[in-house]
């Protein structure tokens, strides 16, 4: 069970979250000016490294915030929350 | 080009009684430990289930023999040894039926090819049915099914309760009643280590080396951009192909030669209970509560639960999903909660983004990977018959063509659902 430090509503436990999924890398400003290749990367190729990733989770039985939570994929340890993407 | 350089050691009744008479001594070792040369025609990354199998294949079928398999760990570990043996052809997609069920007939005629007791045993797997929408779920699937000659039969509830008697749970009061009940006859279990154990013994009677505690650190690339071989500590081997069948660290080993590919990895829940007395003889599978189990031949409940839900390279389970199963099990089992539960592991899974595998080519010349199997166990015979047909011809066979990376650059996915949870 993650213990996620809610901004808001302080520790928490992961059941209390629903996971929202990898935080995909920042949307590339003009898209149109990407080949077909880079764009469908962007779209499906998240980060996969045994050590940090940021991933969504949706507070959902608290108060409802979306988090964005840097967490270590062999530790489970987490370095930080915080508010919105 | 190399024949069959050694005599395999053929197990037989026979064979088993003269070796019991001469008190076990006079066994040759199933496969040879042979020094690691520099370099091979192909390299295969990772001893598992479709490492492994692709080499047999690859001798079998190819007359491609100057083949090393490289694996971290030893033969028969990895996933091979952390899945719950479920061999099954129940899937959705038109891409994925036909390869499904191919794999489970290759499976079933194992033992006589290989030489090796397989212990296949085929029970059929019921899926216990509790919301409207996973019956209609099964009903498409059903009629989906029909057309590849994968079998998949309703049955109510009476007649459910008739075959598994210890499923007390789900009871017209309960919070999820149980509506009805899907029968895949076609599903079995088998033995993973023979799985494992018998490829590689095929395969080394053919010459193929199989290297344990020979871990694949970086990935070479050539002058003109094509893969030249890997690293390993214990040395550089080199080879013109590269085929990489090490799932959860697919990518770890893709981004050492700048390549990213569409996987996640993450984590699935698997325990075993103590061993009791025959209670359930068929494969049972609760989508709705994400659960479900077999009995071993030892007598072990074998339970496999839901994924761990962010990105996971460790291999033991989360609590609050081992929880969260145990309890979804006890729901329709009430009987089992006293059994004690003995060992739990977690397996990798290098989910895809369309949640469908890939057995493909790659950007990097000569370089193949084998990657995104969530439930990889059922398709290792035509999964490495596949990979196999890559390796030695540069193009896919016709039951892994749907599985290529170029389905993410065209935007032809095949999205694919699990039955039990993987979704």
């Amino acid at each position: 069970m993650l213990l996620i430090d809610c901004p808001f509503c302080g520790k928490r436990n992961e059941s209390e979250f629903v996971y929202g999924g990898p935080a995909m890398p920042a949307r590339p400003a003009d898209p149109s000016a990407l080949d077909d290749a880079h764009w469908v990367d962007h779209l499906t190729v998240p980060p996969n490294p045994m050590g940090p990733v940021e991933e969504r989770w949706w507070h959902l039985r608290g108060c409802g915030s979306w988090l964005t939570i840097r967490r270590d994929t062999v530790t489970h340890a987490i370095a930080e929350v915080r508010h919105g993407g | 080009m190399v024949n069959i350089i050694i005599v395999m050691q053929r197990y037989s009744i026979l064979s088993l009684a003269r070796n019991a008479l001469s008190g076990h001594r006079g066994w040759a070792e199933a496969w040879r430990s042979p020094p690691l040369k520099d370099r091979y025609d192909a390299i295969i990354v990772g001893a598992g289930g479709h490492g492994l199998a692709a080499a047999y294949y690859l001798a079998k079928e190819h007359g491609i023999t100057d083949v090393a398999v490289l694996e971290a760990g030893w033969l028969g570990g990895g996933n091979v040894a952390r899945n719950t043996v479920t061999i099954r052809s129940n899937y959705m997609r038109d891409e994925s039926i036909p390869f499904y069920v191919k794999s489970v007939a290759m499976f079933e005629g194992l033992t006589r090819e290989l030489n090796f007791n397989m212990m296949h045993s085929k029970r059929t797997m019921i899926d216990v049915l509790q919301t409207w929408g996973m019956v209609r779920d099964r009903r498409r699937r059903r009629l989906i099914m029909d057309i590849y000659g994968a079998t998949y039969e309703d049955i109510s509830v009476d007649e459910l309760r008739r075959r598994v008697p210890a499923l007390t749970g789900g009871r017209p009061d309960s919070r999820l009643p149980i509506l009805g009940a899907a029968v895949h006859t076609d599903a079995a279990v088998n033995r993973h280590d023979a799985v494992a154990w018998g490829y590689a013994r095929a395969a080394d009677a053919m010459g193929v080396e199989m290297h344990q505690k020979t871990p694949a650190t970086k990935l070479l690339r050539g002058a003109d951009g094509a893969i030249a071989g890997v690293e390993t500590p214990r040395g550089t081997v080199r080879a013109k192909t590269v085929a990489l069948a090490v799932s959860g660290h697919t990518t770890t080993l893709t981004e050492t030669a700048g390549l990213r590919l569409p996987l996640r990895t993450i984590n699935l829940t698997a325990f075993v209970s103590e061993p009791v007395k025959p209670v359930v003889d068929v494969i049972v599978n609760c989508p709705d509560l994400g659960v479900y189990l077999s009995q071993s031949d030892k007598g072990e409940l074998v339970i496999g639960g839901a994924t761990d839900l962010g990105q996971s390279f460790r291999r033991d389970i989360k609590q609050s999903v081992f929880e969260d199963t145990v309890a979804a099990m006890l729901d329709l089992f009430p009987r089992f909660r006293r059994l004690k539960l003995m060992r739990q592991w977690g397996g990798h899974l290098d989910m895809a983004h369309d949640a469908t595998p890939i057995v493909s080519a790659t950007d990097i010349p000569g370089l193949i990977v084998s990657a995104g199997w969530w439930g990889g166990y059922k398709a290792i015979p035509a999964g490495g018959a596949g990979l196999a047909h890559l390796i030695a011809t540069g193009r896919p066979d016709p039951l892994t063509a749907p599985f290529g990376l170029n389905r993410f650059r065209t935007l032809d996915y095949v999205v694919e659902t699990g039955t039990t949870t993987a979704r």
